[in-house]
């Protein structure tokens, strides 16, 4: 099944939410909706369910339209953020809500219950009413709900949202094989980067009444679009510094600590313009001194995480830098330290509009492939 | 749970004691003035030492009243069966007209729905003498005076607004998110509101359909008017007893604890049901 959306808008009053969004999902594919709160992430769920209708543009599944076309009749499973279960019904029964619309004998009912209950490990609580259940039993219980009519479009609107953190990391490894198994086009919605690089084949990144950027987890990480979207995806956030590229030694360089940051050559056009240029932490290293192209820093604080540890160092004109590095491997503590850049992973954003400026090379061979 | 003095658990008795005095001294004397003869209610001054007698009851009952002017018929049982039909059958209605047009209020914001639903409350802020008189003239001209008919759509005006607006805030309080998974899971909107809007509304439909009961039965203007003597329920059949050889206090003691016994009853086993459904709506409207 194909979801296609066609220049959605959808307002609420004078609010609009979403503007001119289309999309397309492929079969077996899973998108997920990425960005914060108030993005209209949830709306555009709402809207492919049907319990919703756009202003304007054209909902399409699998080639049909979805105009007039009823939530009961489009044969979606939908989970939702707060879960919504039935409160009156006890977790078997709210399992098999899409089972008794479909009319199946109670024992088929009975049988498919029982194993997509197993599936979630919720067969044990199958007759106690949703507020028996902890909140791990209610998510699990709500996905089985939507998984239970084995739909071929399944919407999941941050159902790990209001879960504990450790049963969050667990599903966030079950989902993707869950999904897989399920054969289904899956549309899932989160405001947690991790989960969006997990989870999805795509991600679409919303903000601002639509979508900002579609790709791979790796291409938004690694070429994001603009500063907004560098800055959602990765922890700790991704340095960014105002910078203006130059050319010394015929080789264009960006000045940090006064020294000079080779950057790829394909940025010429951006010599003599104030761009930010984009450094993940974890892209930056400590080095001895000495080391040619090194940058010097006065190193502030140091934050050891679990995995990781960021240390966040000061330039030589006083702006904050982090650089991160795995756990356990040694690192300055405090005083001068040098920190070398590699010139590739270098991201350079137009300052005014934040959109990331694509190195030319790469536009010209997309023009040679068109 | 905070440790309480006894000197102030003594004045918290002392409090509660007299509000129970105040509240219930009217129904206790009612019950016991029932149980006595015209000759010792009227007594100076009044005692709570007295032969109790069934004769009131037994009169009432038996539809026969002993005055000194002689016997007088009154039909205070048909009276009685009057209130408990008029009542059930308006209360009835009023689910099957108010329960739906609570959910259209709550859920489907049309054109003008807010103003409808105010105009239906402020039925009950007009007092019902205002439009009683030409009322009369129209159920005359229509031919609706004096039936039950007439009586039940009249009593409309007092069940319809507080079954709406009860019920309507029971609804709203439904997360509409709950009622969207049961459509997507393939049912269409009559299931939903039957199988999940309905029974998770139970509470306040069940309060709102008592508390109009007790205000149907309670009831007194309307029937005054529009009802004649077979029609009439208990509110106006008490009336009766106001003879032209005086007024029976024995008889009106009796038939006012008969016509209480059953709203007594109903709020006594729906008190809590009441309070909880009363406040829980309250919370959000």
């Amino acid at each position: 099944m194909t979801i296609t959306l066609k220049n959605i808008r959808k307002a609420f009053k004078t609010n609009t939410v979403l503007e001119d969004v289309s999309l397309s999902v492929a079969t077996g594919e899973t998108l997920v909706l990425f960005g914060p709160s108030g993005a209209g992430k949830t709306v555009l769920l709402r809207l492919i369910a049907g319990v919703i209708e756009p202003d304007a543009g054209e909902i399409h599944v699998n080639g049909q339209n979805m105009a007039g076309v009823e939530p009961e009749d489009r044969g979606i499973g939908m989970a939702f953020q707060n879960f919504a279960l039935f409160p009156h019904m006890d977790a078997f029964a709210n399992i098999a809500a899409p089972l008794t619309a479909r009319h199946q004998s109670k024992a088929v009912m009975k049988d498919t219950v029982e194993k997509v209950a197993r599936l979630l490990k919720i067969d044990h609580v199958l007759h106690h009413k949703p507020k028996e259940l902890s909140n791990g039993q209610k998510q699990r219980t709500a996905l089985a709900r939507a998984l239970s009519a084995a739909p071929s479009i399944l919407l999941l609107d941050d159902p790990l949202r209001n879960v504990d953190a450790k049963l969050r990391f667990e599903m966030r490894l079950e989902l993707p094989r869950l999904l897989k198994d399920q054969n289904a086009t899956v549309i899932y919605v989160t405001q947690d980067y991790k989960e969006a690089m997990a989870l999805g084949h795509r991600i679409a990144v919303m903000n601002g009444h639509g979508i900002q950027q579609i790709g791979t987890p790796q291409d938004i990480y690694l070429s994001p679009a603009n500063t907004d979207i560098a800055r959602l995806f990765g922890d700790p956030v991704i340095n960014l510094l105002d910078v203006v590229p130059e050319r010394r030694d015929g080789r264009v360089v960006a000045l940090i600590s006064d020294t000079a940051i080779p950057l790829l050559d394909d940025y010429a056009p951006q010599i003599g313009q104030t761009c930010i240029l984009g450094l993940r932490p974890e892209a930056l290293r400590f080095v001895p001194e000495g080391t040619p192209g090194a940058i010097p820093v006065e190193v502030e604080a140091e934050t050891p995480l679990n995995e990781k540890t960021v240390t966040l160092a000061l330039t030589l004109r006083g702006r904050e830098i982090m650089v991160s590095r795995p756990a356990g491997t040694p690192g300055p503590v405090s005083g001068r330290a040098y920190i070398a850049v590699d010139a590739a992973s270098a991201i350079l954003f137009d300052r005014a509009s934040g959109r990331r400026i694509a190195p030319v090379h790469k536009i010209i061979r997309k023009e040679e492939v068109a | 749970m905070e440790t309480t003095s006894p000197v102030e658990r003594l004045l918290r008795g002392i409090a509660i004691t007299l509000v129970c005095l105040f509240f219930m001294f009217p129904i206790v004397w009612i019950v016991l003035m029932s149980f006595q003869t015209n000759e010792t209610i009227l007594r100076v001054p009044p005692s709570v030492i007295f032969v109790p007698t069934l004769e009131n009851y037994t009169a009432l009952i038996t539809g026969k009243l002993e005055t000194q002017a002689g016997t007088l018929d009154i039909d205070f049982m048909g009276n009685l069966w009057n209130s408990l039909f008029l009542s059930t059958t308006s209360v009835a209605i009023g689910l099957i007209l108010g329960v739906p047009a609570a959910y259209a209020f709550a859920r489907l914001k049309f054109r003008g729905s807010e103003d409808i639903a105010f105009t239906l409350l402020s039925f009950r802020f007009a007092p019902p003498l205002l439009v009683l008189l030409p009322l009369t003239i129209y159920f005359q001209q229509l031919g609706l005076a004096n039936t039950y008919g007439g009586l039940i759509w009249v009593y409309q005006l007092i069940v319809l607004p507080l079954i709406l607006w009860i019920v309507r805030g029971y609804f709203e309080d439904i997360p509409a998110d709950i009622e969207y998974a049961y459509r997507i899971a393939g049912h269409d909107f009559w299931s939903t509101f039957r199988r999940i809007a309905l029974p998770l509304a139970g509470p306040g439909i069940a309060a709102a359909g008592l508390l109009s009961f007790i205000f149907a039965w309670n009831n007194f203007v309307f029937a005054l008017v529009l009802a004649s003597a077979d029609k009439q329920p208990v509110t106006v059949g008490a009336l009766a007893f106001v003879t032209a050889s005086g007024i029976q206090y024995g008889q009106v003691a009796a038939g006012i604890v008969l016509s209480i016994a059953p709203t007594f009853a109903l709020a006594l086993y729906a008190q809590r049901y009441l309070v909880e459904g009363l406040s829980l709506g309250a919370v959000k409207g």
